[in-house]
């Protein structure tokens, strides 16, 4: 099965509550996956610097020192925000790329989560109530934010196989669904040289989506594309720095369900996850289309 | 009038209530407040008793549905009325997949849009659309009809029986062995009366029918590239 929800909001004033939103709505799918959860959240952006997400199965030692050891090899400011088994760091922009190396050399256990202005991508093992727990969601603000409540059907239930995936920067996409021809792909990404890390074939979407945009394609292009390349059924939700974008395969027999209104555009894999936005119940609510690609820009 | 608040008081209460009504002939009427699209709900009734749900339900509402009138008042998760009996679900909003498949019977009508696989396997039940349908919808229909006042998508009636269809908008395309068939009188009457009994304001002149060519129901190698 599994769960997703997505809020993108057009109305600045709820952003102070998009985490105690978005927490409902991942709460309220446990049901249809309490393996493991996640979120990908959209949240200020520091001018000139960059974010990088990590997470560490034993975080006391991972983290401990890494923003200084982290700022010589870079050469440049580096500030650490430690949220139980993940830790946000910023710094310059640009440095993305250098500070990964850097990180493998220095952490070599840790994880890359998300790279990116603004996102930032907390996920782990367990039910949905305690994952948000652990990392505060409720407390988080942002623009928009994509949740996953997984049950697993590819690959193992472990915090690498939890969702959002994220595969370039500011991207994520979370997926329900079962993807046939993902280890093929993954083999083809791969020789393109794109990052893959893990066995779960939603990464292989999420990266497919990159490689499309690394090619010149809009978002929209891309995910048009995955309707031709992708094989099985799939129900995807995306995050960019500034959009939101939702697609169904053709057959489409995952679920899904969006909702509009003037404050925001909101997705839920039932109903019951959109229930108590304000003003559900004047919202234009439909079932999207088959094959179809939706998108919503900042 | 009973009035029964489903986030109160639970699932299971609301459907033993309702269920423990099956078999007596007491006529009586349910309300049910904050549905908050709850699965499952008013499901296995079998009693000739009214049922409002004021709101969205989530998936299976009304499943396996005789003798009852269920009423939504919003929309319809997936598998509204599914494996109805007998009796009538009445949906004011729009259903989600698959509503009133594998049906025996009774009226399921559905006032806005239904999505894909509407009457998928139906075995005798007569579905009112008021909207437009999704595709796949009446996949291996046995019996019975589905009427839509708007238009259908892809694929409708793919490998289907003796079930009938009665679209009056655009079918985006007819599926394996379906094809148009004439409107006879008694095609005519059938329509008029679920027409009438949906509370559908359409004349049964506007509407195309559409049935099984009946090519499939053998194997025959000459059709294999029908299937």
């Amino acid at each position: 099965m599994c769960g997703i929800v997505g809020l993108f909001l057009k109305d600045k004033s709820l952003e102070p509550k998009l985490g105690d939103m978005l927490t409902d709505m991942l709460i309220t799918m446990t049901d249809r996956g309490p393996d493991s959860a996640g979120i990908a959240i959209y949240g200020a952006n520091a001018d000139g610097r960059a974010k990088l997400t990590v997470q560490s199965d034993t975080p006391e030692a991972a983290f401990d020192g890494l923003d200084g050891a982290l700022a010589e090899a870079l050469s440049a400011d580096v500030s650490i925000r430690v949220i139980d088994t993940h830790a946000v760091l910023e710094l310059p922009a640009g440095k993305e790329e250098e500070a990964r190396s850097a990180l493998a050399e220095l952490r070599p256990g840790l994880r890359v989560m998300s790279a990116g202005d603004t996102i930032e991508i907390y996920k782990e093992v367990g039910l949905p109530e305690k994952v948000a727990e652990r990392f505060n969601v409720r407390g988080m603000s942002g623009s928009h934010g994509i949740g996953h409540t997984r049950m697993a059907t590819e690959s193992a239930v472990t915090t690498e196989g939890a969702h959002p995936f994220s595969t370039g920067s500011d991207q994520c996409l979370v997926h329900n669904g079962s993807l046939s021809n993902h280890n093929a792909l993954r083999r083809k990404l791969r020789r393109e040289g794109v990052r893959i890390e893990s066995q779960n074939d939603t990464e292989v979407g999420a990266a497919y989506l990159t490689w499309k945009m690394q090619n010149g394609a809009t978002l929209g292009e891309a995910l048009e594309g995955s309707l031709e390349d992708l094989d099985g059924f799939f129900t995807f939700v995306v995050g960019t720095k500034d959009g939101f974008g939702v697609v169904r395969d053709p057959i489409a027999c995952k679920p899904a369900v969006m909702a509009e209104t003037d404050q925001y555009v909101a997705f839920g894999s039932e109903y019951r996850a959109l229930v108590n936005l304000p003003g559900i119940e004047d919202a234009r609510v439909w079932e999207p289309e088959p094959a179809t690609v939706y998108f919503w820009n900042h | 009038m009973q009035t029964y608040d489903l986030e109160a008081n639970g699932l299971r209460g609301l459907n033993s209530a309702l269920q423990e009504l099956n078999g007596s002939s007491n006529k009586t009427a349910w309300e049910i407040v904050n549905p908050k699209g709850s699965h499952a709900i008013a499901v296995g009734l079998n009693s000739p008793i009214e049922v409002t749900v004021k709101g969205s339900t989530g998936y299976y509402c009304a499943g396996m549905n005789q003798q009852a009138t269920v009423r939504v008042e919003g929309s319809a998760g997936p598998g509204v009325a599914e494996n109805m009996m007998s009796g009538t679900v009445i949906v004011e909003g729009d259903a989600s997949q698959y509503a009133g498949a594998t049906g025996h019977g009774g009226l399921l009508v559905i006032k806005g849009n239904a999505s894909s696989r509407c009457g998928i396997s139906m075995k005798g039940i007569d579905i009112v659309v008021h909207g437009n349908i999704g595709h796949m919808c009446a996949f291996m229909a046995q019996a019975g009809n589905l009427v839509v006042l708007g238009d259908a998508g892809d694929a409708l009636g793919d490998s289907c029986y003796e079930a009938r269809f009665f679209v009056r908008g655009t079918v985006k395309s007819l599926g394996a062995d379906c094809i148009e068939k004439e409107m006879r009188p008694e095609h005519i009457e059938i329509l008029k009366d679920l027409l009438a009994r949906a509370g559908a304001d359409a004349k049964p002149e506007e509407f195309k029918r559409y049935g099984s060519a009946r090519k499939l129901y053998n194997f025959d190698v000459d059709n294999a590239q029908a299937y």
